[in-house]
């Protein structure tokens, strides 16, 4: 038994089919309950006021827009080290999920700026790098489509995911060299454990994390399916084509 | 390898190479500015550097699309791949040609431009200086974004958006620098920075564009 058997597609969509429902029914629940929690039962923060509570939608979406890059390094990676199919097609479903979470992350932050800093936007590092990763998104998602060879598509979207990597962390600390920011530095700091939230605002939050966390796992899989699928599905097509 | 830049700097200069296209676009762009923003002596000085950088770095970008097209559509690549010269010195080359007959050009012409945007008299030295070292990253860079999109058909769009946010770092430097100098800061740091990323990216991006296109070329 290792992790490597799931490369094999039909293997993989068996666990996906075992693992998925168990995964929505989870995740939805935690970010019904973590979000709930936090917009209905938490006190209103003394300075902020009820703007504290977009934190429940803001830092899980961001944390989930970085992630999900992360991922898609990881699987463009075993793409390119190991070959597997599901690896690259998983890398190719999650990209459009990461754009969604940055989108919301720019946004939410864009609403909770205005009341807080009394801007939509600032070109902070912080927001700046968030933007950037955004477009970093948009270049791999417009190279996927416009490839048409599948293998030729994941080979060269893997390399751009490596390169891109690489320069979206060069922009992050060119940008923190090029403007001071407002945004605060991270209140949740994993390494040290010294956080600056309350308890009261701290544990819905988690919830929340965890709930947009699995989200992005049961979507993974959910799309990665639908990649695996399509690709069959054009597969039997070209054969029926050639009169096999 | 001398014969493939002697050939590619022929090509680019004679007729139809694009050479010159380059220039006359920073210069459009350069004349196009004190019309949208307004023609203040005071305002334009302060933008100066930022401008010219931005103007050179599109012009860079227009002409990317032909450093590897023309030789894709013309089976000139095929050859090369097979050819007993390695691919990362090929595309090394190429971006050498594409630096010499597009960066070098801009840096050379960014003083003068530098004067009808009012650029203050002290940035000059280290507009030229920013721009020599940070030009042949772009041309570097730019190479890759060409090498990823050889095989597409009209990839200048996409060639466009898949290499405007890899100049992000060059730009922020690159501009920090001319803008420090054009106001009398010390701009030693930026400078640094910026010819920590050029050297780097000629030292590792040949291998990522040689890569990218063998598979594309497969």
């Amino acid at each position: 038994m290792s992790i490597w058997q799931y490369a094999n597609p039909v293997k993989f969509l068996a666990l996906s089919a075992r693992v998925q429902p168990v995964l929505w029914v989870v995740s939805i629940a935690f970010v019904v309950v973590g979000l709930s929690w936090g917009f209905f039962a938490t006190p209103d923060d003394f300075r902020q006021g009820s703007t504290v509570k977009i934190i429940y939608l803001h830092v899980p979406a961001a944390l989930m827009a970085i992630n999900a890059w992360f991922m898609m390094l990881v699987t463009s990676l075993i793409w390119l080290i190991r070959r597997h199919h599901v690896s690259a097609l998983a890398a190719k479903a999650a990209a459009p999920i990461g754009v969604v979470m940055t989108v919301i992350a720019l946004l939410t932050g864009a609403i909770w700026g205005q009341p807080m800093w009394g801007t939509w936007w600032a070109w902070d590092p912080r927001l700046t790098s968030f933007l950037i990763l955004f477009l970093f998104y948009l270049g791999y998602i417009a190279l996927w489509e416009a490839i048409e060879d599948p293998d030729t598509a994941a080979d060269l979207t893997s390399v751009l995911c490596l390169v891109g990597s690489v320069f979206a962390i060069l922009s992050r600390y060119a940008v923190q060299f090029w403007n001071q920011g407002l945004h605060q530095g991270t209140s949740v700091p994993v390494a040290t454990g010294g956080r600056t939230v309350a308890d009261v605002f701290f544990y819905p939050l988690l919830i929340s994390m965890i709930g947009f966390g699995l989200l992005f796992v049961a979507l993974v899989f959910y799309r990665t399916g639908t990649e695996i699928r399509l690709r069959r599905a054009s597969a039997l097509r070209a054969r029926s084509e050639r009169g096999v | 390898m001398i014969a493939l830049l002697i050939r590619d700097l022929r090509l680019a200069l004679r007729a139809g190479g694009g050479f010159g296209l380059g220039l006359a676009f920073f210069l459009i762009v350069t004349v196009l500015v004190p019309f949208s923003v307004g023609p203040q002596q005071a305002l334009l000085g302060s933008i100066a550097a930022g401008v010219l950088w931005l103007g050179a770095l599109l012009a860079c970008l227009l002409s990317l699309d032909r450093l590897l097209a023309l030789d894709y559509e013309d089976g000139t690549l095929d050859l090369l791949l097979t050819a007993p010269l390695p691919l990362e010195a090929v595309v090394s080359i190429k971006a050498l040609a594409h630096w010499l007959t597009t960066g070098l050009p801009l840096v050379l012409a960014a003083p003068v431009l530098g004067v009808l945007l009012n650029l203050p008299g002290g940035g000059f030295f280290w507009l030229v200086v920013s721009l020599a070292l940070g030009t042949p990253a772009l041309s570097v860079i730019g190479t890759f974004g060409a090498a990823l999109t050889v095989g597409i058909k009209r990839g200048g769009l996409l060639l466009s958006l898949l290499v405007l946010p890899l100049y992000v770092p060059t730009l922020i430097f690159g501009a920090e620098a001319a803008r420090r100098g054009a106001a009398g800061l010390d701009p030693q740091t930026p400078v640094l920075m910026l010819a920590g990323i050029t050297f780097a990216t000629i030292a590792l991006m040949p291998f990522a564009s040689a890569a990218v296109l063998r598979m594309g070329l497969r």
